[in-house]
């Protein structure tokens, strides 16, 4: 109990320093793009993340650590279970998790569970788990962490949900950088990119930008009309089909015939 | 090379699509099925969602058919009267199907019937395809090499009897519009429920059940599956909005040119190869169906974005 106690206590001082620092140390970012363009031939995209920390005291011997997010547009997202049912595999339950970003990269210096406490984490939501949402998702079943655990590792899979823990370098505590691979099944939006300093545990300094990702050109143009004006872009799918028939029938007589 | 799918937002290989495309003109124009039963699944596999890849599917179909169509013409093997009779049962069948579809839907499990469906069918036309050609294939061989005389006329039952008959000329048939309303309607149901053109079960149904010479069935098939995919496609992009054009051109690029190949392929081989031929294809694509079914999935979740 005692121990308990001064666990706390120390706990308390400590952090005191963490929150003395939190308006002296601030972050200037840099991005090698503050844009992503999708044009026909869009292969992914490579981002450097770089900055250095601004500060009005001298370096507190406290180690700093920097943690990086990239986050995609959020999208509700069911997640569906089969199970056997006279010996057919089907979707019987299914939970609806509200809001799980299309994309989620999270950079840091070291490991999460080393450099970040739970409730900064709750706060800022930060690691995989947190960035999705799925609190009060109504749903019967047994065990709805599941499904978002299943959420994560299907994503992990696909590459979009990325867990880089080492993934930035600090340089003297003030010089940082990090690269974050974008996948080639990116979707349009914004993409909110957040920096957090870290000590011990506590964020003492964060900064937020977002990078537009944008179809342009030809994909633009498809994407619009599809939306826009739906009947006229069905009617060109099939004229071009009918067209593209008609042609290479033609193509092949005359290639027969010579 | 890369390129990067619009509506399906991916980025894939242009001559996968390109090689995707082809090996299923091929087959369309072989065997006159529209081969949406083939390139929806392999679409999935490449990494396209599957809204999408139902879809643009049907618009590449329309252009693999026209393509093989154009090719039959000149080779008169289309019946443009059967095909029409067809049509017209075909077009009442999917608009009944699509209601059932719905209220399918609105019960939930649609795609588990889809799929026991394809398995049914699939595994059905199939098997029976299969051992009529080899027994047709054996009397052939018994014969010497000739083959006997088609014993189309062997049916002259109930069929024959039937009202307001109609003479196919390029089928040689003089029988009722009936039942040829009655096959494009059943089809056209089966078709919309499972979302692909039909052909798979239409061939079958017009060479077993039509008696129609098997050199006409693939044209005519074709002819029919032309408007029932472009009214999918039509249906899909103004509701769904999930008709992808670039993806659409890749995969009509490699389905224009694969249809011709087919038509001339097709038309060198004996009728009952060909239908062998397309009841293996036909019984391959269910066993992997009934496979995933039955066997226990490695990932036992699934995502679907949006609310259910």
């Amino acid at each position: 109990m005692i121990r308990a106690f001064l666990a706390i206590v120390m706990l308390i001082t400590t952090a005191l320093p963490g929150t003395k620092a939190r308006a002296q140390e601030e972050v200037v970012l840099g991005l090698s793009q503050n844009r992503v363009r999708i044009t026909a031939n869009f292969d992914g995209s490579e981002i450097l993340i770089f900055g250095a920390i601004k500060r009005e005291s001298p370096i507190t011997d406290t180690p700093l650590d920097v943690i990086v997010t990239l986050a995609g547009p959020s999208t509700p997202v069911t997640v569906h279970k089969k199970d056997r049912r006279l010996g057919v595999w089907v979707n019987t339950d299914s939970v609806e998790v509200q809001t799980a970003p299309s994309f989620y990269t999270v950079a840091s210096t070291a490991p999460l569970t080393d450099i970040l406490r739970q409730t900064e984490d709750l706060r800022h939501s930060i690691s995989v788990p947190r960035a999705i949402r799925s609190v009060g998702s109504a749903s019967d079943t047994a065990d709805p962490a599941d499904y978002t655990r299943a959420l994560i590792r299907i994503r992990e899979n696909q590459g979009v949900y990325q867990s880089l823990e080492g993934g930035v370098t600090l340089d003297q505590q003030t010089l940082f950088r990090t690269s974050i691979s974008m996948p080639s099944n990116l979707t349009e939006g914004s993409y909110d990119t957040r920096v957090f300093l870290l000590r011990e545990g506590h964020v003492v300094s964060r900064f937020d930008t977002v990078i537009d990702v944008t179809k342009v050109g030809l994909e633009r143009w498809l994407y619009m009309m599809s939306r826009q004006q739906p009947f006229i872009y069905g009617l060109l799918s099939l004229t071009i089909a009918i067209l593209a028939g008609w042609l290479a029938s033609a193509l092949f007589r005359a290639i027969r015939s010579s | 090379m890369q390129v990067y799918l619009p509506i399906a937002e991916v980025s894939v290989n242009m001559f996968l699509l390109f090689g995707l495309g082809g090996l299923v003109g091929v087959l369309s124009g072989m065997f006159g099925v529209g081969g949406g039963f083939l390139i929806t699944p392999l679409l999935f596999f490449v990494g396209i969602p599957p809204a999408v890849a139902v879809a643009t599917s049907a618009n590449q179909i329309v252009a693999s058919s026209v393509s093989a169509v154009l090719a039959h013409l000149k080779r008169k093997t289309v019946d443009l009267r059967m095909g029409s009779v067809l049509l017209v049962g075909g077009l009442i069948g999917s608009a009944i199907g699509i209601v059932i579809f719905n209220y399918l839907r609105s019960l939930g499990q649609v795609d588990l019937l889809v799929n026991l469906c394809y398995v049914v069918f699939l595994g059905t036309v199939g098997a029976l395809m299969l051992v009529e050609s080899l027994r047709a294939l054996r009397r052939a061989r018994k014969l010497g090499g000739a083959l006997p005389p088609r014993k189309a006329r062997r049916q002259r039952t109930w069929i024959y009897t039937l009202p307001f008959k109609m003479r196919f000329r390029t089928s040689g048939l003089y029988i009722s519009v009936i039942p040829p309303i009655l096959v494009g309607m059943s089809v056209g149901i089966l078709a919309a429920i499972m979302g692909v053109g039909g052909g798979f079960i239409m061939v079958p149904a017009m060479i077993y059940l039509l008696n129609m010479p098997t050199k006409v069935v693939i044209g005519t098939s074709l002819f029919q599956i032309i408007f029932v995919t472009a009214f999918t496609t039509m249906l899909h992009a103004v509701t769904n909005q999930t008709v992808d054009l670039l993806l659409a051109l890749t995969l009509l690029l490699g389905g224009v040119v694969g249809a011709q190949f087919g038509t001339s392929l097709g038309a060198r081989l004996k009728a009952e190869q060909l239908r062998i031929l397309l009841a293996l294809l036909v019984l391959a694509v269910c066993g992997k169906l009934a496979l995933d079914l039955f066997l226990t999935p490695s990932e036992l979740y699934e995502l679907a974005e949006g609310r259910p």
